[in-house]
């Protein structure tokens, strides 16, 4: 099984070398505390992590993503495309009969010239490998949902907060929640702000936040306390954004309708048509391409853009076969400054194999 | 033989022996004081293993043990799917204990997970790296904050001493085991309001089964019979 598993990570490779991509090579074990400050701490739940004596921490990579970006971002190149195939170790906490250990085979994609066609050639790269299995894709765009918040009539403070829970779906809709005014504020809050000094009862001073520190929080609960709540017809736009799930045309057709309330949205709307264009440019049929306004909000919180899966058709069960996004804002957080469009997705050759009827 | 794993000390053993002792099931220490051998009256087929209470999951989960009394919290936090691996048989009435999350009471902002969350953007912000949280719980903090949504926090660990240390500014925040709250008072920290990750208490387990022969199965029979359980 592994030689089968090795050949067809062979195959996908050569179809992303023939899409123009230089194959690269990244290590197996990686300095945790990069992963940590770009996951959190979530990832130790999925990446195992060993010790080196010099070293430090390391994890056994999760994905390619973060040593990728690192290299692309060194080498300086623009544009570039990439291809590797590798294991990939994920730790298993609840579900044994997923694998800890499997092989992904990727393609990424370094352009900020056409972000649509870019976007476009990786999703159609994808697709053509998977071609004859049975898959469903499904689609999102993180980047309307980004647009949305960022055209809310409310504080900016407020929007920092939507926007930074964006991958943490339940604490995005309490926040929301809070912010129109659905559900009351906590009592102890309503407290804290009616007190003359607030530090009245505060106990002594110990550890690194400083007083200065609590004493902004506070300034910036007052603020909050004083904005006007985000409109119902605001949220109720949000809600019917979310709720998009509908082939690509029916899907653009509601967005514009949501786009005319809330014109913030327009130019990813705009993204959307060209990224269509394109794939269609590229033989995807879009008239029946699935775009799910909500998918990609709980994967590994780095897309914020365009977002696709692969699916096995009748079984839910599996893993999904391939995925991938645009991830621009990773670039810049690894690029100390400087950042680079950029779009990817990753193939798993074991369940390629599996649906392909090879066992 | 069905293997009963005990604490092998101080408070939650006597607990233990009291506990079953009421119900006709003698358990005592053979031997003297320093040994760890122990015996059962009462009931035939039942040997007790004294055993660390933080061991007696792994132990359970190995079936080395058949049954073992430990915390909620040490199954939960030392066995991943604990409850596939484990049953609870009673839970037992003493040995409690709440897992929580507390901050300093200078923070007077914070009394919820959202301001937590809220407070440790801010830190990261302004510190440069996430809010450290001290724990030996590492699993049921991680999860309980990610079911909650709260982000850039780090976990570093502390196996004792805990409530020391915001003060000497290795963290800013703790979770950790209390009881009665005094010793998170007394080093100026107060618990956040929706922050009990778990309340734990001493709680009898079985482990899985599918391997016990049939004069373990009619011994746990008659336990369970014994035990009114």
């Amino acid at each position: 099984m592994a030689d089968l598993i090795g050949a067809e990570a062979l195959r996908l490779m050569a179809a992303f070398e023939a899409a123009g991509a230089v194959p690269v090579e990244a290590a197996i074990l990686q300095p945790a505390s990069t992963l940590l400050d770009l996951y959190g701490e979530d990832i130790r739940s999925r990446a195992y992590v060993t010790s080196d004596p010099l070293r430090g921490e390391m994890m056994l990579r999760p994905d390619f993503t973060l040593p990728i970006v690192q290299m692309h971002m060194e080498s300086r190149a623009d544009p570039a495309r990439y291809t590797y195939a590798g294991p990939v170790f994920r730790k298993q906490e609840h579900d044994e009969s997923r694998a800890n250990e499997f092989t992904q085979v990727g393609f990424e994609v370094f352009d900020g010239q056409n972000p649509a066609a870019a976007d476009a050639d990786v999703f159609a790269a994808i697709a053509g490998v998977l071609e004859g299995l049975p898959v469903r894709a499904a689609t999102g765009d993180l980047g309307i949902l980004m647009a949305a918040v960022h055209g809310l009539r409310t504080t900016g403070a407020r929007k920092a907060a939507l926007l930074r829970h964006i991958w943490r779906p339940r604490r995005f809709r309490a926040f929301l929640d809070r912010f129109g005014v659905r559900t009351p504020p906590p009592t102890s809050r309503v407290a804290l702000l009616a007190m003359a000094d607030p530090f009245a009862n505060a106990g002594p001073d110990v550890g690194l936040r400083s007083r200065a520190e609590v004493q902004a929080r506070i300034d910036a609960l007052r603020e909050d306390a004083a904005a006007a709540p985000i409109s119902s017809e605001e949220l109720a736009l949000i809600d019917a954004l979310l709720a998009i799930r509908e082939t690509s045309p029916n899907a653009l057709s509601a967005l514009r309708d949501i786009a005319v309330d809330m014109p913030a949205i327009g130019p990813a709307v705009a993204k959307l048509v060209a990224r269509l264009d394109a794939l269609s440019e590229r033989g995807i049929d879009v008239e029946t391409l699935d775009f799910e306004a909500s998918f990609g909000r709980t994967t590994l919180e780095y897309y914020d853009g365009f977002v696709f899966g692969f699916y096995a058709a009748d079984r839910p069960d599996l893993a999904p076969v391939a995925t991938g996004g645009r991830y621009d804002a990773l670039t810049a957080v690894l690029g100390q400054g400087r950042a680079v469009p950029a779009v990817g997705g990753v193939v798993r050759p074991d369940l390629c194999l599996s649906l392909g009827g090879v066992s | 033989m069905l293997k009963l794993g005990v604490p092998s000390k101080g408070r939650l053993m006597e607990k233990t022996f009291e506990w079953f002792g009421e119900r006709g099931v003698v358990l005592r220490k053979a031997g003297s004081e320093r040994e760890y051998a122990g015996a059962v009256d009462g009931i035939e087929g039942i040997e007790l293993v004294l055993l660390s209470a933080g061991e007696i999951p792994r132990e359970l989960a190995a079936g080395r043990i058949h049954l073992g009394v430990t915390g909620s919290d040490l199954i939960r936090e030392k066995l991943a799917n604990w409850d596939a691996r484990v049953s609870v048989i009673e839970q037992m009435g003493f040995g409690g204990a709440d897992l929580i999350i507390a901050v300093p009471q200078a923070w007077v902002d914070v009394d919820t997970l959202d301001d937590l969350d809220a407070a440790a953007a801010a830190f990261r912000a302004k510190h440069g790296f996430r809010m450290r949280i001290a724990t030996k719980y590492h699993r049921l903090v991680r999860e309980f904050l990610r079911e909650n949504g709260v982000a850039d926090y780090q976990l570093v660990d502390s196996q004792g001493a805990t409530e020391g240390v915001v003060k000497n500014e290795t963290a800013e925040a703790i979770a950790d085991i209390t009881s009665t709250g005094e010793t998170l008072r007394a080093n100026g920290l107060k618990i956040i309001d929706d922050g009990l990750i778990h309340a734990s208490q001493a709680t009898l387990f079985r482990g899985v089964r599918d391997r016990w022969d049939d004069a373990q199965r009619a011994t746990f029979k008659a336990l369970e019979k014994m035990l009114n359980v």
